[in-house]
């Protein structure tokens, strides 16, 4: 059992990537670390056990990456997804820094898998992760475990109270009983809010409880709360989630990637009123299945129903729900509990709407409706070979925007701008500096990593000053 | 195949599997996979066969239990290969066998050892038995050749063709269509795949041996006690050119060919067993099949008898011991070639009938497009 009565230099909040990078680091530079994790060991590692890879800069082609990626492309690429929601210089440290982050990753027991031929293609710009997160979390456990960095499962940290721009102590509930304990610094790496329906309620009304939590239920934004309400400057809209459409059969959490569904470009999408509400067909699919999740909670009761035919079965990546099938468009309509009279017009009028052309599931290829609102303007093809299929859709909130401001040396900002004395912060809880909206596949980890890294760091040379 | 329980599960565990491919890296199961989007109950039976039991997938896998998908592929596989054991069975009134497999195998060796004890003191003078031989032919004065050649030859024949049965079996049912089965770089990339258990490397850093730490330690086990196993048939099949084409009669002397193949090949037989059994005894259990460890232990456990008596044997063949000692090694020989086929020795068979099924789905053919990087 973990001594937290005991004094340590490092309390890292969290038990993610960015948790154990921090915690590992300031091991590694002498300082005692007890690690916090609000979950069991059995669901440790937060949203990194969803993780699959780790966006990385590299001049020539590797073991695991494929021909280059250079800074400034992939600065350009950040700035693209997050229309300038950016701050700059925290970017550049993050990319510049992902090299020697992978190479420190391989040096924890981190493993890659040689560059895959995946239907992302993100051989390029991601290293993919041997086994993926949770593999990558095992090594890092471990690695802690060897150090000696003291790990206190299903324990949350509750409150880190704050005065005159420092930490005075840490509240960490566990099995029942709330302790207090002193620490010379913190590292909160306890990422976002996304699995508190209450607070998305705040800012989604009742739709919020329609939502799906794709990863974690123990990402209850508590510290990120605790720190705001105690003068922390918060960065990030918060209002704001990446939010995809997944299948609706998922369950409220943590049902990470095999609940996503590739089938919206090759079908068409209705709301429960049984009618189209956007162009499924208007660019790739990886360029638009992150709108889908807002798309989906602005329609009524949060749930909408992709339906296609026979034709299409092949064309997208199965997910482990079986599809809805049916003989016919009535029976689909069925099924789905959705108005026959009102399923059938759209489907005709779809089907009516299509122009011939050649299909290409591969490319924009112009297969378009005419005279149709919305329009879909590609792989638009007639549904019209049964059986036909329909899969139910719902939000999957993948994670919120909102977190605390930082430096470059993983410093909390105050309201009033100053820097925290001993409070550091790394992963999800700050990522918002760097991507303010959007996504870059790959990139969370990346930051999680190289501020994990700062954090644990700093964090360190703090305590022992 | 029937939909069995483990059928079931197997496929419900390959769909969850196929959507999220994470552990597309470990082993050749899942680039087997990617190449379907239903499974059949042959693919089932293919795959489960195909699984080398590594752990990796089961260690990263956001979906083991306590999940609520409960996604534990090892935990599948050796169930439904369990069920691929009996379904494949020849012939299939035996299947039964595979049920309770380590009392099964237990009762043979028992009988076995029986058998040979009893036939040889009773069939045999007392100073054939307990007196002490030396030279050439000295083992014949207790069993004679004749006897041991025929009881060899009729036991492991039988058991050759019961498993040369058993793989057709497998293969009509898995393989149907396949094309390339007989392709020459076909089967070399499935031969040595097997030999070095390329797949239970866990994607080249070695498997879950225990938890989540990876090693290669299973894997040089396993090695240590198949390429025993290999030298001792080896040993056997020199010692046979040695008596019928050369004239040299046994026993052997200690630096002759049979001797050290059989010696190597014996202590690599008992480290590699032992090593395995320790293996699985500290283990992480919920990842494993608890229905096959009878069958597994009992398996290791007659290997670790053959090699430990041949060796006592070799040490105290000049005395009056060694009648009883022959009596009591040919005793777990014989059991072994009765149990062959019915038996843990099986997933050897039908392994490779996997690998070669695997190489013929993704090996490149000459001249051809590669099919999996």
């Amino acid at each position: 059992m973990t001594d937290l009565a005991g004094s340590y230099d490092v309390l890292v909040a969290g038990g993610g990537n960015a948790a154990l990078c921090a915690a590992i680091t300031a091991r590694e530079a002498g300082a005692s670390v007890l690690l916090v994790e609000h979950a069991p060991r059995d669901f440790r590692g937060g949203n990194s056990r969803h993780t699959r890879n780790f966006r990385v800069i590299h001049a020539a082609p590797t073991a695991t990456l494929t021909e280059a990626y250079g800074d400034d492309e992939y600065w350009d690429d950040l700035r693209r997804v997050t229309a300038g929601e950016t701050d700059e210089v925290l970017a550049r440290l993050t990319i510049r820094n992902s090299a020697s982050a992978l190479a420190w990753m391989e040096s924890h027991g981190v493993r890659f898998q040689p560059s895959l031929t995946g239907t992302l293609s993100l051989s390029r710009t991601n290293a993919f992760f041997l086994g993926g997160g949770k593999a990558l979390l095992n090594a890092y456990y471990r690695a802690a475990e060897r150090l000696g960095v003291a790990i206190r499962y299903g324990a949350e940290v509750q409150e880190v109270r704050l005065r005159d721009g420092a930490v005075e102590s840490v509240a960490v509930e566990s099995g029942g009983r709330t302790m207090r304990t002193r620490v010379k610094t913190v590292v909160v790496a306890a990422g976002g809010f996304q699995a508190n329906i209450d607070w998305l309620r705040q800012y989604w009304g009742a739709a919020a409880d329609n939502f799906l939590i794709r990863g974690t239920p123990y990402a209850k934004g508590r510290v990120l709360r605790n720190l705001l309400d105690q003068d922390v400057m918060p960065i990030g809209d918060p209002t704001q989630c990446h939010a995809v459409a997944i299948d609706a059969r998922a369950p409220k959490f943590d049902g990470g990637i095999v609940t996503r569904l590739d089938a919206i470009p090759f079908s068409i999408v209705v709301n429960r009123e049984a009618r189209r509400f956007y162009d499924e067909g208007e660019d790739l699919w990886p360029k638009r299945y992150a709108i889908w999740g807002r798309l989906i909670a602005q329609q009524s009761g949060q749930i909408a129903y992709a339906i296609t035919d026979a034709k299409a079965l092949t064309l997208f990546m199965p997910s482990m729900y079986p599809a809805i099938t049916g003989a016919t468009i009535d029976e689909i309509a069925g099924k789905l509990a959705l108005d026959r009279t009102a399923l059938g017009q759209t489907v005709r009028a779809y089907n009516t709407a299509v122009r011939p052309g050649p299909f290409d599931d591969k490319i924009l290829d112009g297969c378009r409706t005419d005279g149709l609102t919305p329009a879909k303007s590609h792989w638009a093809q007639r549904i019209d070979t049964p059986p036909y299929i329909a899969y139910p859709l719902r939000p999957g909130i993948t994670f919120t925007y909102l977190g605390v401001k930082v430096d470059d040396r993983a410093r909390v900002v105050m309201r009033n701008g100053e820097r925290a004395k001993n409070l550091f912060a790394a992963g999800e809880i700050m990522a918002g500096n760097i991507l303010g909206r959007g996504y870059l596949a790959g990139f969370g980890m990346t930051i999680g990593t190289v501020f994990g890294r700062i954090a644990g760091t700093e964090a360190a040379r703090h305590a022992q000053h | 195949m029937r939909n069995t329980d483990a059928v079931v599960e197997a496929r419900r565990e390959m769909e969850i599997c196929n959507a999220c491919r994470y552990c597309e890296g470990y082993c050749a199961v899942f680039p087997a996979m990617e190449l379907r989007r239903e499974f059949s109950n042959a693919d089932l039976s293919y795959l489960a066969n195909l699984c080398h039991d590594c752990r990796g997938c089961f260690y990263a896998c956001q979906y083991a239990p306590p999940h609520e998908f409960n996604v534990n592929l090892p935990h599948a596989f050796a169930r439904l290969r369990a069920e691929t054991y009996r379904e494949y069975a020849w012939p299939g009134l035996l299947a039964a066998l595979f049920r309770r497999n380590g009392v099964i195998v237990s009762l043979i060796v028992a009988l076995a050892l029986a058998g040979v004890l009893l036939l040889t003191t009773t069939l045999q003078t007392p100073s054939a038995v307990y007196g002490p031989h030396t030279g050439a032919g000295a083992f014949y004065v207790v069993i004679p050749l004749g006897v041991m050649i025929a009881a060899g030859l009729a036991t492991f024949g039988y058991s050759a063709l019961a498993l040369a049965m058993g793989t057709a079996r497998f293969w009509r049912d898995t393989a149907v269509g396949l094309t390339r089965r007989a392709d020459l770089s076909v089967w070399r990339r499935a031969l040595s795949d097997a030999a070095a258990l390329r797949n239970l490397s866990g994607g080249g850093f070695g498997c879950n041996d225990r938890d989540e730490s990876f090693s290669n330690v299973r894997r040089w086990f396993h090695h240590a006690m198949f390429y025993g196993f290999v030298a001792c048939f080896a040993a056997t099949c020199v010692a046979t050119i040695y008596h019928h084409v050369l004239g040299w009669i046994a026993p052997y002397p200690l630096l002759s060919v049979p001797v050290v193949l059989g010696t190597i090949g014996g202590i690599g037989l008992l480290i590699g067993t032992t090593g395995l059994l320790i293996l699985k005894l500290v283990r992480d259990p919920v990842p494993a099949a608890r229905e096959l460890l009878g069958a597994d232990v009992a398996l290791l456990l007659l290997l670790a008898a053959v090699a430990a008596t041949g060796l006592v044997l070799l040490a105290l063949r000049d005395g009056a011991a060694m009648g009883i000692l022959l009596a009591v090694h040919l005793g777990f020989v014989l059991a072994l070639f009765l149990v062959l086929p019915y038996g843990k020795f099986v997933h050897g068979i039908y392994r490779l009938g996997a690998l070669v099924h695997y190489a013929a789905e993704t090996v490149p053919a000459r001249g051809g497009a590669r099919i999996i990087e």
